[in-house]
């Protein structure tokens, strides 16, 4: 815990100082609307962090979103399927996402950066095509309403989603932290092929963070689409791989893998919804907003390694 | 040839008597004693500067003896010349041929001794129809108007035997004649050895190799630093008495006693052959509590043939035996449920992740053992770790200090007690020294001796001759994706190693 305790105090230094220049940040609604999309980006990033700390990258995620999006809405909408049988087929998509994409890598060794950029504009061209390129939605939700609570509902006060979030992420922190696969996770990703030459069927854990990730993708982009209601097939999700991806990043995962925590990214994540948060409540035109959350990334990732004495550039 | 010569009588035609020579103040050779017997085959052995090749070359007039005299037929004779040794009928094949290269095959077997007619020009009709007549004898399809450099190593050889016949040769000295020839070429060398016998013909063999000794010797002498270490008659002729004789203790069956080898434990690699060389198939085998070395140059494919041991790379063909048993063997995962182990050949890269502790990388393979539903059990693996850390005296301020702030040696260690708590069966190590200091060196060897003494079967890919030849209970040369050749360890020497490893 040593090492996320960094990007902890960042994390709370930021809250703070936006409280004190908005003291809306902590209006309960606020707060709400802000922990409700943290657990809807948080799950992802998890995913987004296994692959990483794998040594891999996923950069489809965005577009998945949209074609998740999409196709929930056309079997919900258009063609009254049970929202069981929906939810169960866009997850057994996100997960054949995953698993394919994951295949190209690890078996056939073709880098991960191609194989997820392909994915990021074939899946973005065939949400567009199969909707005609028209915004779709879930209307008054009527006969799905409960699971639209997964998204839009609060148990106790507490966002649904966030609650989602925090459940994954004991299950993902038990997994990559104290399972002999996340051991296999970690080792892959410092050392390939001296995990390899211990045995590890390396080629098989590679895949299995691809099938995470595109297990959670799925899940958030279910959320994701409940949440805005509205799904453009253009802009639904458009860099929002970059979200997960950051995330990752400030919370301590190196793109050159075999680290980072599940903790880490649980705080990034957090962290990247408060500079959303802060861009509108500081009433900085929201054109700045990717502007704004550039620089307190890289800030973030400077003190990082400058204060905290962390080697995000070593292997 | 002389009817006495030809009718076998067992006395020796050539006594070699009280033979000293000296090359300045080094002692070559001190009062040796031999003699050469008609149509016999005999075998001059001793380890290197033994004095074979010295007290051979005295015979065939290379060197003068600085004391002693040699009989020939009872008479005394000063041979001072190779001219006078050749007109005695004492031809010297030396392990360096000397065939000219710009010479054809006649020109070569009538070399200096050209048939002339008149006005004293070469006869080349003449020369050209004995020299087939020659090869044809030998069963040779060689032109006599091939040129030598179109010839294989083997086929060189033999010209220079039946260039020594030419001679009328009555004794033969082959100085380690099959060092550059195949097995199958050793077959026909010894083919035409056992001809020359029929023909009453002596052989002297020098080799270091004891089991072509053992098989076509009738009789052997032994040097030792330069003085006879003994005779045996053909029925002694043995694979422990020849070593005694040369070595002059009973080292080979000490050690061997030392070994204590479980033969109810095998690894056997049949027509193996690896993704580098798919076309050669190796086989070999070793038992519990055998050290085998691999010795070759870079690119000879020692390390894809461990590899593939190790399911590194699926092998091209062929299978492997495990205690008897056939194994299929196409990951590291299938070799380490096999009790098959290899500490790899690149330490940093292969053998451990520099960027994790002692304990990550002692228990990476053995998480099943040290964890419960799929959870790793930070007791157990530290366990399990401070008990291997100790056994193989890792020296590190703790188990938690990440491999890169280890020595060289230290990092091995760990590399190699990744395998220990899994009671390996085969544990190969590949370059198992590279890059480690002396001491470390040291407690690396003791832990394969001891490893082996416990019954495991160990295999050793080294560059390093002295560590293949002190570590190594039986050594493979390795040439161009093949075996090209097997030492005991009487025959251990760099040269030896290195001349199977050039494919000599």
């Amino acid at each position: 815990m040593k090492k996320e305790r960094g990007i902890f105090i960042i994390f709370v230094v930021l809250c703070v100082l936006v409280s004190i220049g908005n003291p809306n940040f902590l209006g309960a609604a606020n707060l709400k609307n802000t922990t409700r999309l943290i657990g809807i980006f948080g799950i992802f990033s998890i995913g987004s962090g296994i692959v990483i700390i794998g040594r891999g990258i996923d950069l489809a995620v965005g577009s998945v979103f949209s074609l998740v999006g999409v196709i929930l809405s056309m079997l919900l909408v258009t063609h009254h399927v049970a929202w069981p049988l929906a939810i169960l087929a866009v997850i057994a998509l996100s997960l054949l996402i995953g698993w394919f994409q994951g295949t190209l890598i690890a078996k056939y060794k073709i880098q991960a950066f191609i194989v997820t950029l392909c994915g990021l504009l074939f899946y973005r061209g065939i949400a567009r095509f199969i909707s005609n390129d028209v915004t779709m939605g879930f209307g008054d939700g009527e006969g799905f309403a409960g699971v639209q609570y997964l998204a839009a509902g609060n148990l106790l006060g507490v966002p649904v989603p966030f609650l989602l979030m925090i459940l994954i992420a004991v299950i993902a922190g038990i997994f990559l932290h104290r399972s002999v696969y996340g051991r296999y996770i970690f080792a892959i990703g410092r050392n390939e092929e001296a995990a390899f030459f211990s045995g590890i069927n390396t080629n098989r854990m590679v895949l299995l963070t691809y099938v995470i990730s595109g297990l959670l993708t799925g899940i958030s982009g279910i959320l994701l689409a409940f949440y805005t209601n509205a799904i453009a097939p253009s802009s639904h999700g458009n860099f929002y791989e970059l979200y997960g991806i950051a995330a990752a990043v400030l919370g301590g995962c190196s793109l050159k893998g075999g680290e980072g925590s599940i903790a880490g990214i649980i705080i990034g994540a957090a962290m990247l919804q408060v500079i959303q948060n802060l861009v509108n409540l500081l009433g900085i035109p929201s054109s700045l907003n990717f502007a704004v959350m550039g620089i307190v990334i890289l800030i973030g990732v400077l003190a990082d390694k400058f204060f905290m004495g962390r080697q995000t550039t070593t292997k | 040839m002389s009817a006495d010569i030809v009718s076998g009588t067992p006395g020796p035609f050539i006594r070699m008597k009280g033979i000293s020579k000296a090359f300045g103040a080094f002692r070559a050779l001190d009062d040796v004693n031999i003699d050469i017997r008609p149509g016999e085959v005999l075998a001059l052995l001793g380890e290197n500067g033994a004095g074979k090749s010295t007290l051979m070359k005295i015979l065939s007039g290379i060197h003068i003896p600085t004391g002693g005299e040699i009989d020939i037929d009872g008479v005394k004779q000063t041979i001072d010349s190779v001219k006078t040794a050749q007109q005695l009928g004492i031809i010297l094949i030396h392990q360096e041929l000397n065939l000219l290269d710009n010479l054809d095959v006649a020109g070569n077997i009538f070399l200096g001794r050209e048939p002339t007619g008149r006005f004293k020009l070469v006869d080349k009709q003449k020369m050209y129809a004995d020299a087939a007549e020659l090869l044809k004898l030998f069963g040779l399809k060689i032109s006599p108007q091939t040129s030598v450099s179109k010839l294989s190593i083997a086929e060189q050889q033999l010209i220079e035997i039946i260039k020594a016949l030419s001679q009328n040769a009555r004794v033969i000295i082959m100085d380690e004649p099959t060092s550059s020839l195949t097995l199958k070429e050793t077959e026909l060398l010894f083919g035409i050895i056992s001809g020359l016998k029929a023909k009453g013909i002596s052989v002297v063999y020098i080799s270091h190799r004891l089991n072509e000794v053992t098989q076509i010797a009738d009789r052997a002498i032994v040097l030792k630093d330069g003085k006879n270490s003994g005779e045996l008659a053909r029925e002694d002729i043995n694979h422990d008495n020849l070593v005694k004789l040369m070595i002059g203790r009973d080292i080979f069956k000490a050690e061997q006693e030392g070994w204590a080898y479980k033969p109810e434990y095998s690894f056997e690699a049949i027509d193996i052959s690896t993704y580098r060389y798919p076309g050669n198939k190796i086989n070999l085998r070793l038992v519990g509590g055998e050290i085998l070395g691999i010795s070759g140059l870079v690119g000879a494919g020692r390390t894809e043939l461990v590899n593939t041991f190790f399911g590194i790379h699926k092998p091209a063909g062929g299978y492997l035996r495990l205690n008897g048993a056939d194994k299929r063997i196409n990951t590291p995962d299938d070799a380490i449920a096999s009790g098959i182990f290899l500490v790899p050949e690149d330490r940093r890269s292969q053998g451990i992740i520099v960027s994790m502790d002692i304990v990550q990388n002692t228990t990476l393979p053995n998480l099943g053992p040290n964890s419960s539903g799929g959870i790793i059990s930070n007791k157990k693996e530290n366990e399990a770790t401070a008990k291997v850390a100790k056994e193989l005296n890792v020296r590190a301020p703790g188990l938690t200090t990440l491999l890169k702030n280890l020595s060289g040696g230290n990092q091995q260690k760990v590399a190699i007690g990744k395998w220990l708590s899994r009671s390996p069966s085969l544990l190969i190590f590949d370059e198992p020294t590279r890059g480690v200091d002396i001491g470390a060196k040291a407690e690396i060897y003791a832990i394969m001796r001891n490893l082996a003494k416990q019954g495991v079967m160990i295999l050793v890919v080294s560059s390093d001759m002295e560590e293949i030849i002190n570590i190594s209970h039986r050594i493979l040369v390795m040439h161009e994706g093949k075996i090209s050749g097997e030492l005991m360890p009487a025959d251990f020497t760099e040269e030896n190693i290195m001349r199977h490893a050039v494919g000599l």
